[in-house]
């Protein structure tokens, strides 16, 4: 019964160490380039295909680029909007949040306040203004969502920090003469921070799909980066007459974004956290 | 000798609710004093009026609390800050949840001392250590390395009482300290408290709604009904000749054992508590006194005989007149 339990941790932790192995390593060990274009090897298949040979193990794409090399920079490029993302909206949510609980009153209308108007603000949009007025790019993308994606993060932690700020021993610092900004940083926050970690999680798949969506609407990162997203929409064309140009971007956006739900699954049963989404 | 606590006339409201109606306190050196009372009668919101830590929504009226001469209803945040935890501190009824599960005893014990006294790490291991030897903790060495999980309701208790006097305060204010744990282990916190009081000479205040607690520990003990102090005495005084008709009905309402007979029903004060509004008038107990006239809806003098102060229209003797 443990291990079942424990089943979906370890296999996000895998398939998630596994990425980020691949993202850190992958590029130096690949040993094609992802941008070296050869159009008298176009579509070769993969490796397991008739017709496919070892020296493109994910076969190439439609100018002749190497799949696997494109896929390994992929992975990386998805990672980082995803830890960007998450950084970013990680700072703003939990400082709105933390505000909000802590405080209450007007202090904390405001910031639900915010938290709607923000709601109400579709990020698809948002991004095609960003792309339309500054031109596309990764920091774009990375800064687009991350400013966008916090409202996680400031509900989450509003209600967690109401919940610990009610708690004894925060009335047992008072008692002890501790200042406020010690109170919120020192005793609150690392009782809230089992919570933020599953958000951060959840925030990063969303990061990620929603990166490969822009790029796939040509908001996103331009090419030749081969963003996932990028890769699978150059790949739409070609799908029904060549289905793995589609199979394999898709295949590793999909596994990317189990794994980190996964994980974030798994932790938050080992934390024991009762947070919310 | 002047006491090291003086209140008089606290007064706080939550919106149109009063639920501290002008009481009067006063605690010396070396002596416990407590304040007894149902639930909601304001006896906790009363000692966080004290420490000044009142929740949001709450709002002190009017009332002078003075401590060591000094008026601190006044006092700036700032200055009221440096006395919390280092001349005055508090504990609190939940020992479970009291301790800042995140961090170790030892941090939580060593951050109070560095705060307030600025002591080197090694030096504040050393004061931890002494402390929790002294609240009978045994093995502080091994305890302040622990996180508070790892500890026993009785054993969070005792390391709390040992924070709150790592800086030798001169007041101590106890929330039902006993409340939350097993009666074996309440014998041995209050017999703590008892010791540390004389020992240390503390002024302290100690809440609680447990005769019992009063007649182990207490040398004063002030009853609250409904926001107000009905009956403050010696505890001798009071126990042998309780005056108010509510505190005559708490006392009547402990089980002894022996005098109980199997079958017999408790004694009980009938009806609830009333809601006390803004400019409420009167003795707020008249709707479940047996006694009550119509005099009871007018405002009550107190009534004092020595040291035993009062606020009924009864007389001492009205029990054997009745």
């Amino acid at each position: 019964m443990r291990t079942v339990r424990r089943l979906p941790l370890v296999l996000g932790m895998v398939v998630v160490g596994f990425a980020v192995l691949v993202a850190i390593f992958g590029p130096a060990l690949v040993a094609h380039d992802a941008f070296t274009q050869n159009l008298a090897h176009r579509f070769v298949p993969p490796e397991w295909l008739a017709g496919g040979s070892p020296a493109h193990p994910f076969g190439t794409d439609q100018l002749g680029r190497d799949y696997l090399a494109r896929l390994v920079l992929g992975v990386r490029i998805s990672l980082m909007i995803g830890l960007t993302a998450v950084v970013l909206s990680g700072l703003i949510g939990t400082t709105l949040g933390v505000l909000g609980g802590y405080f209450g009153g007007w202090v904390d209308a405001v910031v639900m306040f915010i938290v709607s108007c923000r709601l109400a603000i579709p990020i698809i949009l948002v991004a095609l203004t960003v792309v339309f007025l500054v031109g596309s790019s990764l920091t774009v993308v990375m800064l687009t969502i991350g400013l966008l994606l916090w409202e996680r993060f400031a509900v989450v932690s509003r209600s967690a920090t109401r919940q610990v700020a009610s708690r004894d021993y925060v009335a047992a610092a008072w008692c002890a003469g501790c200042s406020r900004r010690w109170i919120v940083l020192g005793e609150i926050l690392p009782n809230i921070v089992h919570h933020l970690i599953v958000v951060a999680t959840v925030d990063m798949a969303i990061a990620i799909l929603l990166a490969a969506a822009l790029s796939f609407l040509g908001l996103g990162v331009p090419p030749p980066m081969p963003d996932l997203g990028l890769m699978i929409a150059e790949a739409k064309d070609y799908m029904f007459f060549k289905p793995w140009v589609i199979e394999i971007p898709g295949l590793a956006l999909f596994a990317l974004v189990l794994g980190i739900n996964l994980l974030g699954d798994g932790l938050r049963d080992l934390l024991g956290g009762e947070s919310g989404g | 000798m002047s006491p090291v606590l003086e209140v008089r006339d606290l007064r706080v409201r939550f919106g149109s609710m009063a639920a501290v109606r002008g009481i009067d306190l006063a605690i010396e050196r070396g002596q416990t004093h407590c304040l007894v009372g149902e639930s909601g009668c304001g006896k906790s919101v009363s000692a966080l009026a004290v420490m000044r830590l009142l929740p949001r929504g709450a709002k002190r009226e009017a009332g002078a609390i003075r401590f060591a001469g000094e008026d601190i209803a006044r006092l700036p945040e700032r200055a009221m800050r440096r006395l919390r935890g280092d001349r005055m501190a508090m504990i609190f009824q939940e020992p479970m949840t009291s301790l800042n599960p995140a961090y170790t005893i030892g941090s939580q014990m060593t951050e109070v001392l560095r705060a307030h006294r600025g002591m080197g790490r090694a030096a504040a291991v050393e004061r931890a250590e002494a402390m929790l030897t002294r609240v009978g903790v045994s093995a502080p060495g091994m305890r302040l390395g622990q996180y508070p999980h790892q500890l026993s309701g009785g054993l969070r208790q005792r390391v709390m009482i040992a924070t709150a006097l790592l800086c030798e305060p001169d007041l101590l204010v106890a929330d039902e300290p006993t409340t939350a744990l097993d009666v074996t282990v309440q014998v041995g916190i209050l017999k703590l408290l008892a010791d540390l009081k004389r020992d240390l000479g503390l002024a302290m205040l100690l809440i609680t709604h447990d005769l019992g607690v009063v007649a182990r520990i207490a040398d004063v003990v002030s009853v609250m009904y409904a926001g107000e102090i009905v009956e403050h005495a010696p505890v001798g005084q009071l126990f042998a000749e309780p005056l108010h008709p509510y505190t005559r009905g708490l006392l009547r309402a402990i089980p002894v054992p022996g005098k109980v007979r199997r079958g017999e029903k408790l004694a009980t004060i009938p009806g609830i508590v009333p809601r006390t509004e803004v400019g409420f008038r009167g003795c707020a107990f008249r709707d479940r006194c047996e006694f009550a006239t119509q005099e009871c809806a007018e405002p009550v003098a107190e009534r004092v005989e020595g040291a035993h102060h009062w606020r009924c229209r009864l007389a001492s003797g009205w029990l054997e007149a009745a």
